[in-house]
């Protein structure tokens, strides 16, 4: 049985402290050892994007990243980010849209798509599609989500 | 004065045909969802199972000592030890006669029949340090040769999986009907042609989670589960833990997506629940990515052989197919795994007008994971291969398939009709829906264009396919074979001391919008606002025992025993109205959650104030009267075993053939489910099942080798659809009620997924053709597309 390493980070603006396994990755940290169950396991191997977070403002997948290479970062999940209304235009404009259905693809998206409009304010729906193509959605077939991020982006 | 004639489509409150916002989606948006996975427990288990690396393998010896002794186990457990605990399942209905499956147990025991079935459990206080004492777990195998390719598992010289039924035959079915040697013989033109169609599986993003908890003081087992039928579980649960319902109890909490993949019984989730009675504690399973590949439910893996008889002038006259499918090494349990093939061969050919027909259906045995219902079952295949043909036989004559499909769609007026395999069609509309079809794509103009960047080397195609859809099942469907699965559904509504009220309904949520659907109904028949019903579903402890949500039959057999309910509640809310306003009831109505005088509208009182009265101070009424606030109401579609609903759809394509690449420009849909209840969350499960449907026509193979290994068991390996590579899908909707029920609704979930392939396919070969060359294998890869044109080894 793998020792444990003591980690130190800032996760959604709250200083926290916790002895981890190496093996642990950020994703499972977060939602078994804090309780942040937002950030979800699709796949676990970087691929389906339901893991999406922001480490120090990057968006990474927390699938890929161990919980010890967060040490003294700063990390943002969908429940961080929901409170402090980061996500507010976007999540109203998938709300209006039903650009969602069983939502477990919905925080990773949410936030794969504010990182776009971050870049580039007014993307094309070709730019929005190519952006979110690292989020997999079974059930919407994407076309309300590409409307949702248009409709977003469109809003002052 | 008497109340005009009431209807909850044309009041001014109406919600029904309003596309609002679903209520429980602004929690998923905000990341507060609770999925099973992200339900906490007291003493939590952790299990984690070992699964056969192996196609076909005996058994010969476990080696667990090291398992056992390794940190934070709790308990390692193989098939004979669970056998102890759980009745054996089989997956047979009588209603398939001669359909053939041996006993499945939770575990292997002696021997495993397919790569990925579960053998060992080992139970943990954490998932990592269950999967760490799987690692030390000794099996000494003896592996057996593997029944892999459909095509030679009934041959003599092919090994038997199931040595007591002496062949690998699961099932077979004939259909015959008029008279097709001579419709053949008569014919202008013969088709003939072969398809196959390879295995995928449902890859919800949220894979299979469960935790079961039993408590031994009660003896009550609770399951906290991600599926779509809570109802049958408990039942499955019960009989086979032995238990008694009232023992058990289901919650499906939010589930992330199942698509008919979370309605089967597995092995390794009934394992969970044994394992939890066996150490009265929580334990949980949570399937992860490598492991769904190799036990979800697969879907489709069909060889069809195809024959179409065609008149001088284009006139369809008979059909004759087989269709060859490969199901696993069991039938799944308890629908079993002959529905698929059964509804292949039952729905070919169903739009359209021949009268000759003859189908051949072999469902076989093979050394792979179980093949069973998934969205859209047999469908896509029925869809592909009618349509497919129907294309070719459009060639043959010289017609353009639009009007081939004009000539041959069954008409407006020939129903109620009796297909040649015995559906009846109440009423269909495949003229108006193909009219309008041609009219959004301005199929003349793309025709030119196709014609025009042909000379530029620029290869586009247009596609078509028309579908039937099965929705709306009664007992038909699996009750009359034996199976415990509800046909009815039932409604608890309440009104509650604020005035709101809660529905407590049996069809289930997994993102389609049931519950707003349901609330829309409920609302509009009450004449309440949306925001004052609150849906709750999923829990067996707590809503109504009902079949809950497949087979598209949530929005219209759950919404129509919302509506009976949400009548009798109405008509005990204004008996009680009545009497405090000492009025006719019949001079009184509900609107926007006032009573009001029906004629005038004028305000008499507020729901909530009549609530106050009912429940605090009812030594106001008279001594007789007692106000009945909660109802409930069943309600199970009769008439007619099942609700057609039709559309037809199209896929416009470039095939670039130096590579093999296909691009989709845009998709149409336009769909017939009678009365549409919300149109966005309609349009949104057309369109979500649309790209399901091409994700199987471009994409998604569980890919097997000649050993029965799955070679791309992993989400890099195996292809789903993304967003760069998607269309813009238009949808448009004809409406058909059904006059079967009030409420007029039919089912929309498989829609899409029926006839997108098919519209894919037809539109990559129409765009082939200049060059004469077909593809007869979806997904249609790039290889295979270079392959079809000659610039690579099939």
């Amino acid at each position: 049985m793998p020792g444990t390493i003591p980690i130190a980070l800032t996760v959604n603006g709250a200083p926290v402290s916790r002895a981890v396994e190496p093996r642990l990755n950020l994703v499972d940290f977060l939602r078994i050892d804090l309780g942040l169950t937002g950030t979800h396991v699709g796949c676990e191997h970087g691929v389906c994007g339901a893991c999406t977070l922001l480490l120090d403002g990057d968006m990474v997948r927390g699938c890929l990243v161990l919980a010890v290479q967060a040490d003294g970062a700063v990390v943002e999940t969908i429940e961080g980010l929901s409170e402090r209304g980061a996500l507010r235009r976007l999540q109203d404009a998938f709300l209006a849209r039903n650009a969602l259905q069983c939502g477990f693809c919905t925080p990773g998206m949410l936030i794969a798509a504010a990182a776009l409009l971050a870049q580039d304010p007014a993307p094309s729906r070709d730019a929005i599609r190519a952006h979110l193509s690292g989020n997999y959605c079974r059930c919407t077939g994407y076309h309300a989500i590409i409307d949702a991020v248009e409709a977003a982006a469109a809003k002052p | 004065m008497t109340a005009p004639p009431f209807s909850p489509f044309d009041r001014p409150n109406s919600y029904i045909g309003r596309s609002v916002p679903r209520p429980n989606a602004r929690r998923l948006l905000a990341g507060r969802g609770q999925f099973t996975d992200d339900v906490q427990f007291a003493r939590l288990t952790h299990v984690a199972f070992l699964r056969s690396p192996h196609a076909h393998a005996r058994i010969r010896g476990l080696d667990l000592n090291a398992a056992k002794a390794a940190p934070g186990v709790i308990v390692i457990a193989t098939g004979a030890d669970l056998a102890r605990l759980c009745r054996p399942w089989v997956g047979t209905l009588t209603h398939f006669a001669g359909l053939k499956s041996p006993p499945q147990y939770p575990l292997a025991i002696d021997r495993v029949v397919w790569r990925g079935e579960p053998v060992v459990a080992a139970v943990a206080a954490t998932r990592a340090l269950a999967e760490d004492a799987l690692e030390l777990v000794v099996v000494d195998w003896e592996e057996l040769p593997a029944v892999a390719d459909m095509e030679t598992a009934l041959d003599p010289a092919t090994s038997v999986i199931h040595p007591e039924f002496g062949d690998n035959k699961a099932f077979s079915l004939h259909l015959e009907s008029g008279a097709v040697d001579q419709a053949f013989a008569a014919a202008h033109q013969v088709i003939e042609a072969e398809w196959h169609f390879g295995r995928h599986t449902a890859v919800s993003l949220e894979p299979r989670t469960m935790v079961a908890q039993f408590d031994p003081s009660e003896q009550r087992l609770t399951v906290f589960q991600s599926t779509q039928t809570p109802y049958q579980m408990q039942d499955v649960y019960a009989r086979h833990l032995g238990l008694s319902d009232a023992q058990v109890r289901v919650v499906a909490k939010d589930v992330g997506g199942s698509f008919g993949m979370k309605l089967h019984v597995y092995g390794d989730e009934m394992a969970t629940a044994a394992l939890s009675m066996m150490l009265g504690r929580p334990v949980k399973f949570v399937a992860d990515r490598l492991e769904s590949f190799v036990s979800d439910i697969h879907a489709r893996d069909h060889r069809v052989k195809a024959r179409v008889a065609v008149t001088a002038d284009g006139e369809i006259t008979a059909f004759a197919v087989d269709d060859l499918t490969g199901i696993g090494p069991f039938s799944a349990y308890p629908r079993t795994s002959a529905v698929e093939g059964n509804q292949v061969i039952r729905l070919i050919g169903g739009p359209y007008r021949h009268r000759h027909y003859r189908a051949d259906l072999k469902v076989v045995f093979q050394n792979k994971n179980i093949m069973s219902q998934y969205r859209a079952v047999g469908h896509p295949i029925a869809c592909a291969v009618t349509e497919a043909m129907v294309d070719l036989a459009a060639a043959s004559v010289g017609l353009d398939p639009v009007e081939l499909r004009r000539r041959n769609m069954l008409t407006d007026d020939m129903y109620p009709y009796t297909s040649p395999t015995g559906f009846v069609f109440e009423r269909l509309s495949h003229h108006q829906c193909l009219d309008r079809l041609v009219g959004h794509m301005d199929y003349e103009s793309l025709r030119a264009e196709q014609e025009r960047l042909r000379r530029h080397g620029v290869f586009r195609g247009i596609g078509i396919a028309a579908y039937i859809e099965i929705t709306n099942p009664g007992p038909a469907f699996y009750g009359v074979g034996g199976a415990r699965i509800s046909a009815q559904d039932g409604c608890i509504l309440k009104l509650e001391p604020s005035g709101q009220v809660r529905c407590l309904v049996s069809v289930t949520e997994q993102g389609q919008g049931t519950e707003t659907a349901m609330a829309q109904v409920a609302a509009s028949v009450l004449g309440i606002p949306l925001d004052a019903v609150r849906v709750v579903t999923g829990d067996t402890e707590v809503t109504p025992h009902g079949g809950a949500t497949w087979a598209s039959r949530g929005a219209g057999i759950g919404g129509e025993t919302v509506l009976r309910a949400a009548r009798a509640l109405r008509d005990n809310i204004l008996a009680l109205a009545g009497t405090i306003l000492q009025a006719h009831a019949d001079t009184l109505d509900i609107r926007d959650g006032l009573i009001v005088d029906a004629d005038g509208g004028r305000e008499r009182m507020a729901l909530a104030e009549l609530a106050r009265i009912a429940f605090f101070r009812p030594d106001t009424l008279p001594p007789d009267f007692q106000p009945e606030m909660t109802v409930a109401r069943h309600h199970v579609p009769r008439g007619q075993p099942f609700a057609f609903t039709n559309g037809i759809q199209a896929a416009h394509v470039e095939v670039e053939i130096e590579t093999g690449f296909i691009k989709l420009l845009k998709h149409w849909v336009v769909d017939d489910c009678g009365r549409v209840i919300n149109p966005q969350l309609v349009d949104e499960q057309i369109r979500g099942g649309v790209v399901q449907g091409i994700g199987a026509a471009l994409f998604e193979e569980c890919i097997y080798g000649a050993d029965g290994q799955m070679q791309n068991g992993t989400l890099a390996d195996y292809l789903v659809p993304m967003a760069g590579e998607m269309p813009d899908i238009v949808v448009d909707h004809v409406s058909t009620p059904t006059v079967y029920s009030e409420l007029g609704a039919k089912g929309v979930g498989e829609a899409g997924t029926a006839a997108s392939a098919a519209a894919v396919l037809n539109a990559v070969n129409d765009a082939l053709r200049p060059l004469g060359a077909r593809v007869t294998t979806i997904p249609l890869t790039p290889d295979r597309v270079l392959a079809a044109l000659g610039k690579l080894d099939a």
